[in-house]
């Protein structure tokens, strides 16, 4: 395998992350959770009163500074390009199932290897349900699946997402009066409000130079048979796994584990759902957030999707619930009536897309 | 030529391999940002084909000849 400057670079952005991700729950994040893209959007709604779940209900500066990172460096490098106008609405709904599917999952695609890299082998058969995805969508893409082209947009509309995330910066430190903040649950631990916001620009920033997307990282092995990109979580994994060595946070098993269930069927079909919605938008959560701060407004669609589907999955009862010390957790039923519906949701916009696609050419 | 501007990734990749499915002596892709450049270049120097690249503003010419 050759080592090439972009796996270089990913070898040492993965490691990076990793040892954050260890740090930040040092810092009081909640266990296997120094990232997640998908619970810290879940309680960022929660934060803005969109759902009332008690228990998750905390403004997670961590986003703020990935999506702020990912644009700081990317206008010092010139990468910084608004445009949009792909299929918007479609990214909007994807974005939404993504989040559905994870939070059944209890974790998103880099939560899932910070999980495994914890000892939750819970996080085994969520990979093998993320890899069934993203094989998924890759047949689609094969078959010409495509959300069409995007534009050039003006710089106004680029800004507008890195601008909520300084809006929501403001109000977390100057109005906080205005935001739920849980006191119990895994919404009342996070790490110092600095120590999340520095860690998610560091991680914005170096996410962004390296392109790090889980499902891309199985996605080019599965189309290309590329293994540069799974570096980033190959790494991720690895430094996190010795960090938690280290510190006495490794503990191996299914049951029991920190904010976790271990009902097989629907922790590998909810990251079946993630994963198809990750490759079907272009990237994983964290891609999209990094491509959102990036100037993408289409990005900006799935993340705000996401938001949508965070709030709904706590409205109605759709998100997994963690095993406790006396009782087994498990997927909701509303849960999976939504998993089986987004499932179906996807696998109809990629035929109608691949459709569409070969009408073009004909 | 392929046109592979605006695309959502992995969608310039999966049209250049379309493209260099027959080994065509050369192929010419264009994209307009810097991930298809590099996943593209990747691809083609991976199966056998050396990449030109040739900035035109906001646009990237890759021409990419067998090897």
């Amino acid at each position: 395998m050759e080592m090439t400057k972009e796996r270089r670079n990913l070898l040492v952005a993965g490691s990076v992350v990793g040892i954050i991700a260890v740090l930040l729950v040092a810092f009081g994040n909640p266990k296997n959770m120094g990232f997640c893209i998908a619970c810290f959007v879940r309680d960022t709604a929660g934060a803005l009163k969109l759902h009332s779940a008690p228990v998750v209900q905390y403004l997670r500066p961590e986003i703020i500074g990935l999506v702020l990172g990912a644009m700081g460096i990317s206008m010092a490098k010139g990468e910084f390009r608004p445009r949009g106008g792909s299929s918007p609405v479609l990214r909007f709904v994807l974005g939404f199932f993504m989040m559905v599917g994870a939070l059944v999952f209890l974790g998103c695609p880099l939560r899932m290897v910070l999980r495994l890299a914890g000892g939750d082998l819970n996080g085994i058969v969520g990979l093998l349900g993320f890899i069934c995805g993203v094989l998924v969508g890759c047949q689609f893409l094969k078959k010409g699946y495509s959300l069409g082209r995007s534009y050039a947009a003006p710089r106004l509309e680029g800004f507008a997402f890195p601008a909520i995330q300084i809006v929501a910066l403001v109000v977390l430190v100057c109005f906080p009066f205005l935001l739920a903040f849980s006191e119990k649950g895994p919404g009342s631990m996070h790490a110092p409000l600095v120590v999340s916001l520095l860690a998610g620009l560091i991680v914005g920033a170096l996410a962004q130079r390296t392109r790090m997307c889980m499902a891309g990282g199985v996605r080019d092995i599965i189309l290309f048979k590329d293994t540069t990109l799974i570096t980033g979580p190959l790494c991720i994994f690895l430094f996190a796994l010795v960090g938690n060595l280290l510190t006495g946070r490794f503990h191996l098993g299914f049951v029991g584990q920190p904010i976790s269930h271990h009902d097989v069927l629907w922790n590998f079909l909810g990251m079946v759902l993630c994963g198809m919605a990750a490759v079907m938008l272009g990237g994983c959560p964290l891609r999209q957030l990094i491509l959102a701060g990036e100037g993408n407004s289409d990005s900006a669609m799935a993340c705000l999707g996401m938001l949508v589907g965070a709030a709904f999955a706590h409205n109605w009862t759709l998100a997994g619930i963690a095993d406790s010390a006396d009782k087994a957790g498990g997927a909701t039923l509303h849960g999976k009536v939504a998993v089986v519906v987004g499932l179906l949701v996807l696998v109809g916009i990629g035929c109608a897309q691949v459709k569409k696609q070969k009408k073009q050419e004909a | 030529m392929v046109d592979a501007r605006g695309l959502s990734c992995p969608e310039p990749v999966v049209l250049a391999k379309k493209a260099l499915e027959g080994k065509p002596e050369s192929e010419e892709v264009v994209v307009d940002c810097r991930p298809a450049v590099e996943n593209v270049s990747r691809f083609a120097r991976a199966n056998g084909y050396a990449v030109t690249v040739k900035e035109d503003g906001m646009e990237t010419h890759l021409f990419l000849k067998k090897v």
